[in-house]
C-alpha cells in the first residue's frame, strides 16, 4: 500500500529514506550540532535525535542565512539529511539545497505535511515531479 | 523562466564557468519560487563565515576564483568569523584562522570588498527606495526592505555570490509588489524604550508571524524610532520569524496609512506587556553568575559604542565575567578617535573588529573560555545561542554593564 502526496516542484535528486517528523521549524545554525549530526537546541522537538541520512519533515524555516552554506558543508562530510520536506520552505533553504544538491520540496496539496507523514515512514521523494510517495 | 540574450549567453558558458554556475544556481532557485524572469540588482552582500563555510565552502569559492570569477556589481561582506588581529585570546585556533585567510584571499581575487559588516545600511551605502539588491544577513535584509524601501529576498551566501557574478537575481518573493503587502496586523500598546525592548517586541512579532512569507504591519508606535532601535527590532523579528519585511504605519516608507499595504482589511492582534514578558521569560536569570557579557548581533553603531563607553566610564568588570563587543571596522576607527574603545577597554572589555559573536565558532570559543551563562541586550543573539550550548539571558545595556561589574545578573 503506497500513498502519493503532491507538492510544488522542488530541488535536488530523487531519494529514498526514512522520515523524521516534527511540527517544528528549522535552522542549521540554531538547531543542530553539525559535527555530531544531532539536533542540539534543547527547545527543538527533535532535540537529541540524529538527522544523518534521514528525510526531515518540518513546518518551515527560521532564522538566518547561514543554512545556505551549512547544507553544502554538511553534505560534503556526508553527515546530512537525505532530504528536507517543509510545509513552506524559505529562500535560504532552497538556495542551500540547490548548492548542496539536496532534495527539498514544499507546499503540499493535501495539507500539513507534518501530519501527513509519520516518523519511521519510508519515503520516496521526487522533487522534479513535485511528488512524495509513502512506500511503507 | 524567460531569459534575455545576455542571460542565455551566461547559461551557455560564454562568460566562463563561474558565471555559468551562478546562473544555473539562480535558475534552480527561481523555478522553485515560480520566478518568471531575472531582475538586475545594484549591490550584493554575502554572509560567509568560516564556521558555516567549512572546508567545502572555502574550496568551492577558491574554485570559482580559479575559474576566473569576477563580480560585476559592488559586492560586500557580512561579519567574518575570525578577527585575525585577535583570535587566540578568545580561544580560536590556527586552523580557524587559516580557513578564514584562505576564504578572504579567494574573495579578494573575485573582487569582493571585504567590509565585514552587518550594519552596511548604517555605514557603507544604504539602498534607496525601490532599489533591487541581493543582500545576505537577515538583519540587513529586513532593515533594507522595511526602513529603506529596497527590494531583496534573503540571499544566502551562495546566492549572493551568484548575484555578484551575474548582476541579477530571480524575480520572486520581495522583488514583487504582491509579496510586500501586509498579511498580519499588530497593534502595540506600549512603545519600547531601550534597544533590548525593541528587540523583544520584534522577536514577539516575528514569532507570532512565523514565516518568511508573512508580512507584519504594526500600529501604535508613537514616534519615529532611531536607526539603532529599528535595527534591533528588525534583526530580532527576522531571527524569530524568518521575517524579511515589516511595515510600521506612518513611519516606514511603503506604509503612510494602513491601506497602503492592505492592512485595513486585516484583523488586529494586540501586543501587550504579557506578550513581550512571555518572550523574555526564558531569558531571565537574575542573581545568577554571568560568564560573559556580549554586545553584538547586530554589530554596534557608533552611537551604541558611545553609549556603551559612557556606561563603562570609571567602572571595572568583575574578574569572573568577560565582556565582548563586536563592531565593524568602519565604526571602530571612529570609535577609537572618539575615545570609546579606550573607555570600553579600561572597563575590561574586548572590542572585536569585523566579526559577530555568534558567527565566530560560538560553540568552540564558549568551551575554550568556560562561557556558559551569557548575557546580552540583543534579543537576536539569545535566540541563536541556545543551540550552541549556552544558557543565554537578556537585559538592557545598562543592566548588562552593571552585571559585568558585579559578576552576576542584576536584572
Amino acid at each position: 500500500m503506497t500513498t502519493e502526496l503532491r507538492c510544488h516542484v522542488g530541488i535536488g535528486p530523487t531519494v529514498e529514506g526514512i522520515a523524521l517528523v516534527a511540527d517544528d521549524n528549522f535552522s542549521a545554525r540554531y538547531d543542530l550540532d553539525r559535527l555530531k549530526g544531532v539536533f542540539s537546541r534543547p527547545q527543538h522537538k527533535l532535540y537529541g535525535q540524529s538527522y544523518q541520512d534521514m528525510i526531515l519533515v518540518l513546518n518551515t524555516a527560521k532564522g538566518g542565512v547561514a543554512t545556505a552554506w551549512m547544507l553544502y558543508e554538511m553534505t560534503s562530510r556526508q553527515i546530512a539529511p537525505k532530504a528536507i520536506l517543509f510545509n513552506q520552505a524559505n529562500t535560504i533553504l532552497a538556495q542551500g539545497a540547490a548548492l548542496a544538491n539536496l532534495a527539498m520540496v514544499d507546499r503540499f496539496a493535501d495539507g500539513d505535511v507534518t501530519q501527513l507523514i509519520t516518523t519511521g515512514d519510508h519515503l520516496r521523494v521526487i522533487p522534479a515531479k513535485g511528488q512524495v510517495i509513502i512506500t511503507g | 523562466m524567460k531569459l534575455r540574450d545576455d542571460e542565455k549567453a551566461m547559461l551557455s558558458g560564454e562568460a566562463g564557468p563561474a558565471v555559468k554556475w551562478a546562473i544555473e544556481h539562480q535558475l534552480q532557485v527561481g523555478r522553485m519560487f515560480d520566478a518568471e524572469d531575472m531582475v538586475q540588482v545594484s549591490q550584493a552582500h554575502m554572509m560567509a563565515d568560516p564556521e558555516s563555510l567549512g572546508e567545502a565552502g572555502v574550496n568551492f569559492t577558491k574554485k570559482l576564483a580559479a575559474d576566473g570569477a569576477k563580480v560585476c556589481i559592488p559586492m560586500i561582506t557580512d561579519p567574518r568569523g575570525v578577527d585575525l588581529s585577535c583570535y587566540a585570546p578568545i580561544g580560536q585556533n590556527e586552523d580557524m584562522a587559516n580557513l578564514e585567510r584562505r576564504f578572504v584571499a579567494a574573495c579578494q581575487e573575485i573582487g569582493i570588498m571585504m567590509t565585514n559588516t552587518c550594519i552596511n545600511y548604517q555605514t557603507i551605502m544604504p539602498p534607496v527606495f525601490g532599489d533591487h539588491v541581493a543582500y545576505g544577513d537577515t538583519g540587513v535584509v529586513i532593515y533594507s526592505n522595511s526602513v529603506c524601501g529596497a527590494r531583496s529576498n534573503f540571499e544566502g551566501g551562495p546566492s549572493a555570490l551568484a548575484a555578484g557574478l551575474t548582476g541579477r537575481t530571480p524575480r520572486y518573493g520581495l522583488h514583487l509588489d504582491v509579496h510586500r503587502q501586509a498579511s498580519r496586523r499588530y497593534r502595540v500598546t506600549k512603545t519600547p524604550q531601550d534597544l533590548m525592548e525593541w528587540g523583544v517586541l520584534g522577536a514577539t512579532i516575528g514569532r507570532m508571524a512565523g514565516s518568511y512569507w508573512e508580512v507584519p504591519v504594526i500600529e501604535g508606535i508613537e514616534a519615529a524610532p532611531t536607526s539603532d532601535q529599528l535595527k534591533h527590532f528588525g534583526a530580532a523579528m527576522a531571527s524569530y520569524g524568518s521575517t524579511p519585511l515589516f511595515h510600521i504605519v506612518g513611519i516606514t516608507p511603503e506604509c503612510r496609512v494602513l491601506a497602503d499595504v492592505g492592512g485595513d482589511i486585516l484583523s488586529v492582534t494586540e501586543i501587550d506587556d504579557n506578550a513581550t514578558a512571555t518572550l523574555k521569560q526564558p531569558f531571565n536569570a537574575k542573581g545568577e553568575a554571568v560568564d560573559v557579557v556580549v554586545f553584538a548581533a547586530p554589530q554596534l553603531s557608533l552611537v551604541e559604542m558611545g553609549q556603551l563607553a559612557s556606561l563603562c566610564g570609571g567602572r571595572q568588570r568583575s574578574e569572573t565575567t568577560d565582556v565582548i563587543v563586536c563592531t565593524s571596522s568602519q565604526v571602530y576607527s571612529d570609535a577609537t578617535a572618539m575615545g570609546y574603545i579606550s573607555a570600553i577597554e579600561a572597563f575590561g572589555g574586548k572590542v572585536l573588529v569585523g566579526t559577530c559573536f555568534y558567527q565566530q565558532y560560538a560553540r568552540e570559543i564558549g568551551e575554550a573560555n568556560g562561557w556558559v551563562r551569557l548575557l546580552s541586550n540583543s534579543a537576536k543573539i539569545v535566540n541563536i545561542l541556545g543551540g550552541y550550548g549556552y544558557q543565554p539571558a537578556l537585559a538592557s545595556m545598562e543592566a548588562c554593564i552593571a552585571s559585568a561589574e558585579k559578576g552576576e545578573i542584576v536584572q
